[in-house]
């Protein structure tokens, strides 16, 4: 039995000295997707940061066996957990390939680089018609391809996704949803996706945590979760 | 019009010292949000350095890369001992231990060296040089391009290099640069030690001009403010640009408007950097910055 992906267990965070995250524990294994639920201020947000290290955290995160603790942001994206955070986190005055160019500093091997340009260009073309733009021009929905396409230049094991839904139109939400299933079978990169959007999230995913206040209170695979009642009252609305 | 064109080209020549200073002065900037007010104090003591080290008889060249090397390192050493410190202090704090670093390394200077005055060499040959009926100073000329090659070789560092580009990154976005693995820390590291590389490159081709003591770079650094708050402070091209104009207004004023002649010509940055905070405060390149509060 090789370990899980993911382990965490016990994760507490802090914003200065309001604590966020009371006891966060869950397992992903290699290959999945998976979504975390919950309501506006249950912790999602903060959960992604704690992995990343960009909250002051107690408790366990282990990655493919090894402890995250005493790492720096920048160490743990060098292990190959990539992370397109809230709002998107564009280089706004670098053009869309620099923006990607970016995205490959913390690979851990340089090779590859054309290929992996070619492959999400692939997913996104108007990325690529749009490479020599400052990225600061682009839309909101093209802002977010770029943000997923920068985290998939780290080449990761782990992608963190933080809202990739927020604040854009529908049709770009499925298309961007789609390139996630796309990018999960071919490359067999694991998603953990933080999502307001329950209902796409669930037909994305196929593992499900349900966060409220800071704490995990349900779990299950996405098409049992799918039928929950409270579930489908709470975050599905029918 | 000989006359015109010979202070155009001393102008440059004053102009490309102001534009050197006033480049590392918005690195910096760019990338912390603070001014560094020890920028001219830290050139001077490079030049400092040079000058020993062509005591002690090293050839010139030898002795001015060598110089840019120990800047380098000591740029990277002040952000990583003083600044790092400080860091997520208000930017007020940061203002004053960079005023500090001025006292200090004016008095070391003074000190080490004494306040008289120290003739300084110029590589550059002693004739001046003919083009027409007009008469250039050789060590203007040089002055100028030596200053177009760094600044050449500094942009296709940030244009072409996947550390440049990070670093970049880094100025402007540090969380999303974290996110990708960059090391911010050392970037603003190393953004401290090409700032002081350029001041240094400044002190070395002024002070032949203006004689090397502890206070040669006071009123330069005061035009290099004006350089920057012209081209605007969040911009390399416009701190090179408005070094340049700088330069060459200060120059032709000084030339041309008697009664300001050489001892009112430092009023002239003063009228410049009042004069574009009143009309255009985001300068000629900058952009404006706009805050949700």
């Amino acid at each position: 039995m090789t370990a899980p992906l993911l382990e965490v267990s016990g994760l507490e965070a802090w914003y200065g000295q309001t604590k966020a995250l009371h006891g966060v524990s869950f397992t992903l294994k290699a290959g999945g997707i998976t979504t975390i639920l919950g309501a506006n201020g249950a912790g999602k947000t903060t959960t992604l940061r704690a992995i990343s290290r960009m909250v002051r955290t107690a408790g366990i995160v282990r990655f493919q066996g090894r402890s995250l603790d005493g790492l720096a942001t920048e160490d743990v994206v060098r292990l190959g957990i990539a992370h397109a955070p809230e709002g998107r986190g564009t280089f706004v005055h670098l053009t869309v390939e620099e923006n990607l160019r970016v995205g490959c500093w913390g690979r851990g091997s340089k090779d590859g680089i054309e290929e992996d340009f070619e492959r999400v260009y692939g997913y996104f073309p108007v990325l690529r018609e749009r490479r020599t733009q400052l990225a600061g021009t682009l839309s909101g929905g093209e802002q977010q391809m770029l943000a997923v396409a920068r985290a998939l230049m780290l080449r990761p094991r782990l992608l963190l996704l933080d809202e990739p839904s927020l604040g854009l139109a529908p049709l770009v939400v499925r298309e961007i949803f789609r390139i996630l299933r796309t990018a999960n079978r071919e490359s067999g990169v694991s998603i953990l996706l933080v999502e307001q959007n329950a209902a796409l999230a669930l037909d994305l995913a196929d593992h499900v945590f349900l966060l409220e206040t800071g704490r995990v209170v349900l779990e299950g695979p996405s098409e049992v979760l799918r039928r929950d009642d409270s579930i489908r009252r709470s975050y599905l609305g029918y | 019009m000989e006359i015109f064109i010979q202070q155009v080209v001393a102008g440059l020549a004053t102009g490309s010292i102001y534009a050197a200073l006033a480049l590392a002065l918005v690195m910096i900037y760019e990338a912390t949000d603070v001014v560094n007010f020890a920028q001219g104090e830290m050139a001077m003591f490079a030049t400092y350095v040079c000058w020993t080290l062509l005591n002690a008889g090293m050839p010139y060249w030898a002795a001015f890369f060598a110089t840019l090397a120990i800047a380098f390192a000591g740029g990277i050493v002040i952000e990583r001992v003083v600044i790092r410190p400080v860091e997520n202090a208000p930017i007020l704090t940061i203002v004053i231990v960079t005023i500090g670093l001025l006292v200090i390394f004016n008095s070391l200077a003074g000190w080490i060296y004494s306040y008289v005055q120290k003739p300084f060499p110029s590589p550059f040959p002693k004739e001046p040089i003919r083009i027409g009926g007009i008469v250039f100073g050789a060590h203007a000329l040089g002055q100028i391009a030596v200053t177009l090659v760094v600044l050449l070789c500094i942009w296709l560092f940030f244009r072409f290099t996947p550390l440049g580009l990070a670093m970049r990154a880094a100025a402007q976005n540090p969380v999303s640069s974290r996110l990708a693995g960059i090391r911010v820390g050392w970037m603003l590291a190393l953004g401290w030690g090409l700032a002081a590389m350029f001041g240094a490159v400044a002190g070395i081709m002024v002070a032949p001009v203006l004689f090397l003591d502890p206070n040669m770079m006071g009123g330069v650094q005061i035009y290099a403010f004006a350089a920057a708050t012209l081209g605007g402070f969040t911009s390399p091209l416009g701190a090179v640009v408005g070094g340049l104009i700088v330069g060459v207004v200060e120059n032709l004023v000084g030339t041309y408007v008697k009664f300001i002649g050489t001892e009112l010509k430092l009023t002239v940055a003063l009228a410049i950097i009042i004069g574009v905070l009143l009309v255009k405060p985001s300068g000629l390149f900058g952009r404006a910055v706009v805050r949700r509060v």
